[in-house]
């Protein structure tokens, strides 16, 4: 897990860099401070289970075991990219890894992870599918009609809810009446709950159980993650969002950064050496150069290829 | 040939699908213990049970959004939209997801999925029962759209678009579902793209739509003993659209008049009259006529509805207009 964090974090902090070339020609939404949510709940998973994405993607594309490189090329637009540059940083899928895809419209997944859960009961194939959704798309009514007809239907999905605090700029306290959205879970008699989501142990354990319960027929659960994004909404987010959030917070969550905690338990249990961590990292970022070398030398679509893929 | 309704036609061809292939299945708001609001899947839940023909919440995203998972995970849902007035309601699953899916994400996945749905004036429904929207999603790339007219191509296209690997909007006229006419018993298919000539001419040309081609039928054959020849085209499907066989008959005649229920503006006779006049205005002899409905919602009460609704008066004051230029 700690790999795959780390991919995720290293994968980031290229596109920031990336990004401010302008070697990202369109919108890129970071995940960095998130990691926990998407490596903790993609490792529950066997391969032949499902996941929908959101608008802040990639980490749940690299948890689910996407490669970076067509990752990277499908950011920078190139032919090579999981989409062939059709999709970009917000459009992210790869059917063959079980990633249904992001979706740019917020709270827009629900309702098709529940048809995947729904034909996955139907054709007992035993596949879970996780929708991840965020704190703003809490507030959809794809949300609530997605909630009422997995509980109705028992399906075998777990809604991962990624509060980050935010939508966009208005902090959770302005845009939900409550204080924990898993409790919107009673509401449609399913099991709600809360998990620290800096803490990739604790996001494992829990949506394991959840992940276990759905399996076992027994439906869904709404699973919250209390989490953070680092950077702003998206890159170009003024001062990493200093409108609307104080920077005293964001370091203060900064200080319970989900990797470093990670790392010094691993270290502290002596079940990791910090020299082996040291190596990881290293590989990742290595791997993320890899990934960057490939997009940069992967050819653009040609404009004529606009027409192609719209229809089987 | 034995005659049933477009109703029965339909309802035939859900059930020869049911039996055909053990991935269909159906899903939507009151389709199950009621058999449809317009009885269209009436009978289905019985004999195919409550998780094939699937009754659901009031929930048109979840319906839709629905289908569109189930499809990418191996099955090929029909799903039921009562009124095509709630295609709005969850235009985000229809026009955001089922139709750019495949594209954005680099051709890689199919979507096998059929939304069902019932369109159109004609019952005092008023404004958010009655609508024609079919216009509003061929302006949405990704999406194909049926337009059958009577029972047989109901029956032979919605074969298709079940068979079809894209989502597919299949709309029913609600005023055809008492039509009756010959449907053969056995399953068949009718390729989408192919618009059908319902009647040859040699003086104008009428492309209608849905139950407005037998409105155009029904003057075609009164003007016809008046020695008057007129040519109906019905497209069948608006997404694929048969731009050949409407530009021929056009190149013939010389004389266009679209004839639709959409309200007026950007509407399904815009896009016909755009697409002549692009590819063969040489020929036109006289301009083209558009009767649609006019820019207002659907009313209510029986006067005005009837004045909503494009009547055979609306059709033979266009030809009179027309036969105007010799």
């Amino acid at each position: 897990m700690l790999e795959r964090m780390l991919e995720i974090r290293c994968f980031e902090e290229k596109i920031v860099d990336q990004y401010a070339r302008g070697n990202v020609p369109g919108l890129a939404h970071l995940y960095i401070g998130e990691e926990a949510v998407a490596v903790g709940a993609c490792a529950c998973l066997k391969d032949m289970d499902l996941i929908t994405s959101t608008h802040r993607g990639h980490g749940h594309c690299i948890a689910k075991g996407a490669d970076m490189k067509p990752m990277m090329a499908e950011l920078f637009g190139k032919r090579t990219g999981y989409c062939k540059g059709k999709g970009g940083s917000m459009h992210i899928a790869s059917l063959s890894l079980g990633m249904l895809g992001a979706m740019g419209i917020v709270g827009s997944g629900g309702p098709i992870a529940n048809g995947a859960a729904l034909a996955a009961k139907m054709r007992k194939s035993g596949q879970v599918v996780l929708c991840f959704f965020g704190d703003g798309a809490s507030n959809t009514g794809a949300f609530h009609e997605s909630a009422n007809f997995a509980a109705l239907h028992k399906l075998p999905v777990v809604f991962i809810c990624e509060n980050n605090l935010y939508g966009i700029s208005v902090c959770m306290t302005r845009h939900t009446a409550l204080k924990n959205i898993a409790d919107r879970a009673a509401g449609y008699n399913m099991p709600g709950v809360v998990a620290d989501g800096m803490d990739v142990l604790a996001v494992y354990k829990t949506v394991g159980k959840a992940v276990e319960t759905a399996r076992n027929g027994k439906g869904p659960t709404l699973v919250e993650c209390k989490t953070y994004r680092f950077r702003g909404h998206f890159e170009g987010d003024p001062n990493l969002g200093a409108r609307y959030r104080k920077a005293s917070e964001i370091e203060e969550w900064k200080a319970r950064c989900p990797i470093k905690r990670l790392k010094e338990y691993l270290v502290e249990k002596k079940i990791v050496k910090r020299s082996e961590i040291d190596r990881l990292e290293k590989d990742a970022r290595e791997r993320v150069e890899d990934a960057i070398a490939y997009a940069n030398a992967s050819p653009f679509p040609e404009g004529k290829e606009t027409l192609e893929d719209l229809f089987a | 040939m034995r005659e049933i309704t477009f109703r029965e036609a339909l309802n035939e061809a859900l059930k020869q699908n049911l039996q055909r292939d053990e991935r269909i299945f159906i899903m939507g708001e009151d389709v199950g213990c009621f058999g449809g609001i317009f009885q269209v899947t009436a009978g289905l839940m019985e004999e195919f049970g409550p998780d094939r023909v699937i009754d659901t919440p009031i929930s048109e995203s979840a319906i839709v959004g629905g289908g569109i998972g189930a499809a990418l995970n191996g099955m090929r849902p029909i799903v039921e939209l009562m009124n095509i007035d709630f295609t709005l309601v969850c235009m985000d699953q229809i026009a955001n997801q089922a139709a750019k899916m495949r594209y954005m994400f680099g051709g890689q996945m199919n979507i096998p999925l059929v939304i069902r749905t019932p369109s159109g004036a004609g019952r005092g429904a008023a404004a958010h029962h009655s609508q024609s929207l079919h216009a509003l999603f061929m302006h949405i790339p990704g999406l194909k759209i049926a337009a059958p007219s009577n029972p047989h191509d109901a029956k032979g296209l919605l074969n298709t678009a079940v068979l079809d690997e894209n989502p597919v909007l299949f709309i029913e006229d609600k005023m055809l579902y008492n039509m009756k006419g010959p449907v053969p018993e056995e399953y068949y298919t009718i390729p989408f793209g192919q618009a059908s000539v319902k009647r040859e001419g040699r003086d104008i040309t009428i492309v209608a739509t849905f139950r407005m081609v037998n409105k155009a039928l029904s003057v075609a054959q009164e003007l016809s003993e008046k020695g008057l020849e007129i040519e109906v085209v019905d497209p069948r499907t608006l997404c694929p659209l048969d731009k050949s066989t409407i530009l021929a008959s056009v190149r013939k005649t010389g004389k266009l008049i679209t004839v639709d229920e959409g309200t007026r503006c950007n509407g399904f006779g815009s896009e016909i009259a755009a697409i002549v006049a692009e590819e063969a205005i040489e020929c036109l002899q006289a301009p083209v006529i558009r009767v649609s409905a006019p820019m207002t919602p659907v009313p209510y009460g029986p006067t005005l509805e009837k004045f909503y609704i494009p009547s055979e008066e609306n059709i033979k004051e266009a030809v009179n207009r027309l036969m105007g230029y010799g």
